[in-house]
């Protein structure tokens, strides 16, 4: 099965350093895959400004490359980086890799009137065309992100050769937030889009687990017909989606997203100080209730970071590091590798109530327990 | 000598072996204790006399005679009113062995021979049709790749369902902050008792449906509703705090609705929701009778008719033109009777057009639910015709539904209930979760019940069926007190508490190996199986063999 890593610090640093935490959890997967996302990009040889854009994916061919050229241009991105990978493709399993990118824009002039929701929508909505463009070419494009400050590396392979033969440890990319994922697909077919962590508008999760209500959260996010909630290659891109669902859509706290996919049986709701609120809720949100054992760890445009389980808490999962920097990863084996040098007594492994939340300033984390009281103060 | 003229040989004479059921009687073991004849329910057999040769041979004087004895023995009466219905009560009561109904394995003629007296025939019950779609339905998606997740045994698993209107999520939550109404929901056990009605039901058969519903409820946390039916419900359960383990059904005869409206004001609770009936899914599209025989006293003071009288509900309700209208008004005058604190559903028989029905109710604010009645579903008296080949299956209807309400993004919005033969082989739970996995909420079962909970002797195999007639054998479908004393109240409850139990292990028992436990798996059509290449095309399931 998969392993999880996440590596969140106020000094940016190498993404190898969590492929080794992988490295460390190895005898938890398969080895088929690696997904890697990156927030709070740094590039050696290039100054980051930040809200630009970064268009992260595969160019299978060259006329895919192309195509995503003259696309980009006729909707008015400039290209203002391309990153170089140092390739080494003799590591690289699959043969048709013609070019990974990892692409900084600046935004259309025409985006200068329009509001921050607008934009957004935009950018989604341009990732999804390259994605469509590349499924109507036979797959020989694969866009995977395209948000300011995020970088999404996915390939085929056992993590620590995919980071070797992408040049990883060379230090010109580093980042102050990493999440890793050992890909292995529950249940459904194996596909680079498959691939954890799942990203929408600058939300993005990774899941160790199944999610066995994936058909019906599946078909009721669709029938929302919103652009972005498509593809569900894997039962875990639900999670992303609903997070992005909760937090961007409802615009409800961060701490909702518990209460949605795990909500509280009636008993406890009633002694709840919001019971008759989040009961509503729970009803309202009836089919976007997780189950099957998951850890579910995502982070926000903001640099947040949380971690759940789901309700039974039959899935591992750890936080351990110090002010300004934390790992999370599924055995505490991978947090031992990315902060050794850490005071073990603050480690901890959330239970069914509880999601773990390392805020912007990453001095401590909170442990908020779907007991508490919630913050929302319609609720109250 | 018998006459030639003491032959009936009518059009419509019938000897036993043209019977579907045949009375075997051994002689040698009975004692005439006359305990099958009194029971019997239609009469069907009755004490007579016989002759029998007995021969006489006298080797000596060799002469050869014969002598005649006369006894008493039980004989078969063959006309079709008096048509031995296989029920088994004969055989349940002889103390020794000595008699019971065979099937008939002969092509029995008595078809031919049902329209008397320019009737078409009817019976209660059941369809008569072993044959089940929902019994071949499989729960296969059992995830490997993952530890084998959950123990029916030892985990705690989430299985009540909602009934009432479940608003979009943003709706919710504006409602909330503008403080304005929230449409009710009740959260219930899936399997609901579907609607049998005091007047269908004897007093004791209802007494303990009650009691038993209520024990899973208050003691054992198992929110179990059942349906009145039509026909209003005693007042004293209307003023009790029982009411809201009800739903009260009203449907077009508009049957005790005058003693419900009456006593709202005296309600120490809502009731757990109104069911307005437009169908049911035997004799779709027809209307309800309660015959004269079983309109006793107290459900002549219940209904607020007469005693001894027909009781026909038009197939339609009569004030209203059309179902929309139908639907809208009396959906929000019943939610407005209670002060829109109690789920209003209509009930309509399966059907090509509960689709629209469906996406009616979806745009109207007050509607809480839809359930559909398949052509499996039973009733108390109906045409064979109607009972046999008029009505819509109720997978493939309720699947539709679903599939309508996804594609618009609004399922659960309006749950779906199913009912129509839940169980009839004696399988609900494989049966209720596989129409909860097509996408219904929940699933009404009505003859399940009756048969597990007070031994009704009805079966697919057109046994018993009589409960039209007044004459139920078991009591429980019957107004006379004579023949609902052999019913139990109590043990009824016993058995509605065995049955609620049961169940819950066998959801557990599906619900485990498939990973869920949180909540219900409405339409997890993922988990189903089929080897019926066609039905899974139909259903949009697994084809698998
Ligand atoms: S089986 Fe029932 S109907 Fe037939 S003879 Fe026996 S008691 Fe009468
Ligand atoms: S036992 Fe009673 S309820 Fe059951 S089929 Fe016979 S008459 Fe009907």
């Amino acid at each position: 099965m998969c392993r999880l890593a996440m590596k969140t610090a106020i000094t940016p640093f190498s993404p190898y350093s969590v492929i080794s935490a992988m490295e460390a959890m190895q005898e938890g997967y398969d080895g088929s895959g690696l997904g890697l996302l990156l927030r709070g990009v740094n590039f050696a040889d290039y100054k980051y400004q930040a809200g630009d854009p970064i268009l992260s994916g595969i160019a299978h061919t060259d006329s895919s490359l192309q195509r995503l050229n003259a696309f980009m241009e006729a909707n008015g991105y400039a290209l203002k980086y391309d990153h170089e990978f140092d390739v080494n493709p003799a590591l690289v399993e699959a043969k048709d890799r013609y070019k990974y990118f990892l692409r900084v824009y600046r935004l259309p002039d025409t985006f200068k009137d329009f509001s921050q929701t607008q934009i957004d929508e935009q950018l989604m909505l341009t990732r999804l065309a390259l994605r469509a463009d590349g499924e109507q070419h036979g797959g020989d494009l694969t866009a995977f992100s395209f948000w300011p400050d995020v970088a999404m590396i996915k390939e085929v392979g056992w993590p620590l050769e995919v980071g070797q033969a992408l040049g990883l440890n060379d230090n010109r990319i580093t980042s102050r937030i990493c999440m890793a994922q050992g890909r292995q697909n529950t249940n459904y077919g194996i596909n680079l889009y498959a691939c954890h962590p799942f990203f929408i508008q600058g939300i993005a999760t990774m899941t160790n687990g199944e999610n066995t209500a994936f058909v019906p959260i599946r078909e009721y996010l669709s029938g929302m017909h919103y652009p972005g909630y498509m593809g569900y290659q894997s039962d875990s891109e639900v999670f992303a989606h609903i997070l992005h669902f909760v937090v961007n859509q409802l615009k409800l706290p961060l701490q909702a997203y518990k209460h949605v996919i795990t909500p509280l049986k009636t008993d406890e709701l009633l002694h709840h100080p919001q019971g008759a609120f989040l009961k509503g809720l729970r009803d309202a949100c009836r089919r976007l209730i997780i189950d099957g054992p998951n850890c579910v760890m995502g982070t926000l445009p903001d640099e947040t970071t949380i971690m759940v389980m789901d309700t039974k808490k039959m899935r591992p999962a750890t936080i351990g590091g110090k002010p300004g920097e934390w790992a999370l990863a599924s055995e505490i084996c991978g947090v031992d590798a990315m902060i050794p040098d850490r005071d073990k007594s603050l480690d901890f492994q959330p239970m069914r109530e509880n999601t773990v939340i390392v805020p912007p300033d990453r001095q401590e984390y909170t442990i908020w327990s779907q007991f508490d009281q919630f913050p929302q103060h319609q609720a109250a | 000598m018998v006459s030639i003229r003491s032959i009936s040989s009518t059009p419509s004479s019938l000897t036993y072996h043209d019977l579907p059921w045949i009375v075997e009687h051994s002689e040698d073991r009975c004692t005439l204790c006359g305990r099958c004849t009194s029971v019997c329910p239609t009469e069907a057999i009755y004490l007579a006399y016989r002759r029998q040769r007995m021969p006489k041979l006298d080797l000596l004087q060799k002469k050869r005679g014969s002598d005649y004895r006369t006894f008493v023995g039980i004989r078969q009466r063959t006309d079709l009113d008096h048509r031995c219905i296989g029920c088994g009560m004969c055989s349940m009561v002889c103390p020794n062995e000595a008699i019971g109904p065979q099937v008939n394995a002969n092509d029995e003629r008595a078809h031919f021979h049902s329209y008397q007296k320019g009737d078409a025939g009817k019976r209660g019950g059941r369809r008569n049709d072993r044959t089940s779609l929902l019994d071949q339905i499989s729960f296969n998606r059992i995830s490997m790749l993952t530890d084998p997740a959950l123990d029916a045994g030892r985990h705690e698993f989430h299985m009540n369902t909602l009934l009432g209107r479940i608003l979009p999520p943003a709706e919710y939550i504006r409602r909330q902050a503008a403080g304005e109404w929230i449409p009710p929901v009740r959260e219930i056990f899936p399997f609901i008792i579907g609607s049998m009605s005091f007047g269908a039901l004897s007093p004791n058969m209802w007494l303990g449906l009650l009691q038993g519903v209520a024990y899973c409820n208050e003691v054992l946390g198992i929110p179990v509703v059942m349906c009145t039916g039509e026909g209003g419900c005693p007042p004293w359960v209307l003023k009790s705090p029982f009411l809201k383990y009800i739903i009260l059904q009203i449907a077009s005869g508009y049957f005790g609705w005058d003693e419900i409206i009456r006593a709202i004001p005296e309600m120490q609770c809502e009731p757990a929701a109104i069911e307005i009936k437009y169908g049911q899914g035997a004799k779709p599209g027809d209307g309800g009778l309660l015959m004269w025989f079983k309109v006793s006293k107290l459900i002549a003071r219940l209904r607020g008719v007469p005693e001894g009288v027909d009781l026909p509900s038009p197939p339609v309700h009569q004030t209203l033109y059309s179902i929309e209208e139908s639907v809208m008004k009396m959906i929000q005058t019943m939610s407005m009777a209670w002060d829109f604190k109690v789920p209003v559903y209509p009930k309509i028989s399966g059907s090509t057009s509960a689709k629209s029905v469906l996406n009616n109710l979806v745009r109207n604010p007050y509607a809480s639910a839809l359930l559909i009645d398949g052509i499996d579903g039973g009733t108390g008296a109906a045409y064979d015709i109607s009972m046999n080949a008029t009505g819509h299956p109720i997978a493939s209807n309720v699947r539709e539904c679903y599939l309508d309400l996804v594609a618009q993004g609004k399922q659960n919005e309006i749950p779906i209930f199913a009912a129509g033969g839940v169980g009839k082989n004696g399988n609900p739970v494989q049966n209720g979760m596989a129409l909860i996995m097509l996408g219904a909420s929940g699933v009404h079962m009505g003859k399940y019940i009756m048969q597990a909970a007070a031994g009704c002797l009805g079966s697919e195999k057109n046994r018993c069926n009589v409960c039209n007639l007044g004459i139920c054998p078991k009591g429980i479908t019957s107004q006379s007190p004579k023949l609902y004393r052999r019913l139990d109240p109590d043990q009824v409850a016993q058995r509605v508490v065995d049955v609620f139990m049961g169940l819950r292990i066998e959801m557990k028992k599906c619900m485990a190996p498939l990973g869920r436990s949180q909540s219900l798996p409405i339409g997890m059509s993922d988990a189903l199986g089929i080897g019926n290449k066609d039905a899974a095309d139909l259903l949009k399931i697994k084809y698998t063999c």
